[in-house]
């Protein structure tokens, strides 16, 4: 057993980009539909994420005008809590690995 | 005449303004809606979407872990909209529990009615599927009133940029 006392080395601190690059983010996409309410989407993006009104609307007329709207990402387990809130709230949506 | 629908009180709480037929509709629809899901009617699926686009095997590890939740969650929203269908006054858990319930109604309703962008016009009363689009479309009037009072509140409460 080897008593020599290391000189402490301090970590190369990771970068963000480092953390991209080895684990990508999941990404939260919410898909448009006929039958959810503009003003319900936008009350809903607003309660879950805490968003302001101003972010809700663009992101619910990007859903609108797009088809679809990226709405939140993280960690996987982040993204999986956000997908299963949305559908708790009858939204349509689904995440991937950006 | 009172204006029909729901207000945000500054005390906390939600006036509802609906003429008791209005209200008996309320209170029936979350059995039908119990019925259904008992049934385990195929257009049930808009209310329990996959996670994942292209992931089978994914999206069944996510219906056995999120699946009963979702269910749970649902039910109580309907139980919720019954117990409270002829209040006069809610809370807002309650009304929160109101605006989960017509979600689950319009979508489940919508689905079985195949309502796209365009079924929100006039109402052709020829359409053997009048009935149940008039009743699409005042869940959706009614949808509109709780979200306004609960987006008025949500401003007062935080008000943002």
């Amino acid at each position: 057993m080897s008593h020599v006392v290391e000189a402490p080395v301090r970590a190369p601190q990771p970068t963000i980009e480092d953390d991209r690059l080895e684990d990508p983010p999941w990404v939260v996409i919410v898909w448009n539909d006929p039958i959810n309410l503009m003003s319900y989407v936008t009350l809903v993006l607003q309660q879950l994420f805490g968003y302001s009104r101003s972010k809700a609307t663009k992101l619910m007329l990007q859903v609108h005008n797009d088809g679809k709207a990226v709405v939140s990402a993280g960690t996987k387990e982040k993204a999986e809590l956000d997908v299963s809130r949305l559908h708790a709230h009858g939204l349509w949506a689904t995440m991937r690995q950006d | 005449m009172r204006r029909r629908g729901i207000k945000a009180g500054k005390d906390g709480t939600y006036r509802v303004e609906l003429p008791d037929e209005e209200r008996d509709v309320l209170a029936a629809l979350p059995d039908q809606l119990r019925d259904a899901l008992d049934a385990g009617e195929p257009t049930l699926y808009r209310l329990f979407p996959p996670a994942h686009s292209d992931d089978d095997a994914a999206n069944e590890d996510y219906a056995r872990l999120v699946g009963p939740a979702l269910v749970d969650g649902k039910l109580r929203a309907l139980a919720e909209l019954q117990r409270t269908a002829h209040a006069k006054r809610l809370d807002e858990d309650e009304l929160g529990s109101w605006l989960g319930a017509i979600e689950s109604l319009r979508l489940v309703l919508g689905t079985q009615l195949d309502v796209t962008e365009e079924s929100y016009g006039p109402l052709d009363t020829a359409d053997p599927d009048a009935p149940r689009l008039a009743l699409y479309h005042w869940l959706s009037w009614l949808q509109e009133e709780v979200v306004q009072a609960l987006s008025e509140s949500l401003e007062r409460k935080a008000p943002t940029d």
